[in-house]
């Protein structure tokens, strides 16, 4: 944020409901008792949600969002396909969202996740543990090193498959901006068999999940870049808001 | 043809999936030595002004099956109303609260715990207060999209009955949904059922 500027206290605009998931979606069997049978009760924004807690660079280690290393023994790297992840936080208003925090985790480069509960035959990778994190600069930019995850099976159907994805959490302004979505790989031929991408019944929310190949940046003879931008919710201006100043 | 508005639209969410703890708590599902702590694990320390409790609970499916795989986060004032934000105008917040804690819930028993301090009252959008209360979300394989809730504090009768928020719920018979079991000093259980006759309340906030 500017110096000479207030920071904005605007309430959000309303979630677009229609280009969200609906909670209840049968393709995906988990949700079918995890899903709130009854209607969300609608409220305007007070401060509670319009308020968030502040992530600091400073609380950054240099390796945490090189996903390649920050696991990995000394000299060693991750296996797989060496890829640069980056782009931009914005808001629904197209301004860049600053200080974002960004937690990734995927699967290694055979689809198998570090995790206990993981049933996954695909070798573990002992230099890769699969989480990385980062905070957006001044406009709303970020990036961060990995390996291209493998696709893994799960059971939910009785052959579904989850196209490569990066998990992201992204932590805005406000409680009320939290979002955890996921980053598809174009041209990636398991993306129209997934019934977690299927919750989603808009097609141009989805195509918005997946990251083109950006050629541009590429590292030569190194790295290849995807470029995914995320987009948070906007909120009104000030001048909109009937609210006292201060409040 | 009118002007294009030009908004961009929030991305669609995905669900957190049962490896959630691999990215947000790396430390508590053991993959250590990345992140010094995992983030929001502490939310006061010994200078943290206010009543000290404790908040635990777990979170239930429409079986009535206990999650095991959820991760919650909440949001709160201090102990005086004020958020430590940098959009809080009305005073600064204690220093030592950072008002933001997170829970994965135990893999064998799904109970999540905070340790923080009761929230003092926050004024509604017209000023008016609002009854002490703590925003919650929730994230697990199988929720689509973030659930928001609120705990508010059983103590405070009078205050949840005036509460501008609580009363925008028609079904008064699950307002209680919504306030948290006193178990001892300063100890609170907040049960989360996901779907059924005891449903909680969400908000779409
Ligand atoms: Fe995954």
């Amino acid at each position: 944020m500017k110096s000479n500027q207030k920071p904005v206290s605007g309430s959000y605009f309303p979630r677009d409901r229609v280009r969200q998931p609906d909670a209840y979606t049968p393709c995906y069997k988990t949700s079918v008792v995890r899903s709130p049978h009854k209607a969300l009760i609608s409220m305007n924004n007070t401060l509670s949600e319009i308020t968030g807690p502040v992530f600091g660079h400073s609380m950054l280690g240099d390796l945490d969002n090189d996903m390649m290393t920050n696991y990995a023994a000394p000299g060693e790297t991750a296996i797989g396909q060496r890829i640069i992840v980056h782009g931009r936080v914005l808001d629904e208003n197209g301004n860049g969202v600053p200080d974002c925090l960004l937690e990734v985790w995927q699967a290694n480069s055979g689809g198998r996740y570090r995790h206990a509960k993981e049933t996954y035959v695909a070798a573990l990778d002992a230099n890769f543990g699969g989480c990385g994190r980062c905070i957006t600069d001044d406009n709303g930019y970020y990036i961060f090193r990995t390996i291209k995850p493998g696709a893994y099976p799960w059971p939910n159907g009785p052959n579904d498959w989850r196209p490569a994805h990066i998990h992201f959490s992204l932590f805005g302004h406000a409680f009320a901006q939290r979002l955890i979505t996921q980053m598809y790989f174009e041209g990636d031929p398991m993306i129209p068999h997934c019934p977690i991408l299927r919750t989603i019944t808009d097609q141009n929310a989805i195509n918005d999940l997946i990251a083109p190949i950006d050629l541009a940046n590429t590292i030569p003879m190194d790295a290849r870049a995807y470029k995914f931008d995320i987009v948070l919710r906007g909120r009104r201006s000030t001048m909109f808001e009937n609210r006292m100043e201060g409040n | 043809m009118a002007q294009k508005l030009n908004f961009l639209k929030e991305s669609a969410s995905q669900t957190a999936g049962p490896y959630v703890h691999i990215g947000c708590v790396p430390n508590f599902c053991g993959i250590e030595g990345v992140y010094p702590e995992d983030l929001g694990s502490r939310m006061i320390n010994d200078k943290t002004e206010g009543e000290r409790i404790t908040i635990r609970g777990k979170v239930f499916d429409g079986t009535g099956t206990v999650l095991k795989d959820v991760m919650l986060e909440i949001w709160q004032a201090d102990h005086k109303g004020l958020y430590p934000a940098v959009n809080e105008f009305r005073g600064v917040a204690d220093a030592n609260f950072i008002g933001w804690g997170r829970s994965p819930g135990d893999y064998t028993s799904g109970e999540y715990v905070f340790e923080t301090i009761k929230p003092g009252i926050v004024p509604f959008i017209d000023g008016k207060p609002m009854a002490p209360h703590i925003t919650f979300w929730i994230v697990a394989r199988g929720i689509n999209i973030g659930l928001h809730t609120r705990m508010y504090f059983p103590e405070e009768k009078e205050a949840n009955a005036a509460d501008p928020v609580l009363a925008r719920i028609e079904h008064k018979v699950r307002i209680p949904t919504l306030i948290a079991e006193r178990t001892g000093d300063g100890e609170y259980t907040f049960d989360i059922v996901l779907q059924g006759d005891n449903e909680t309340v969400f908000f779409d906030i």
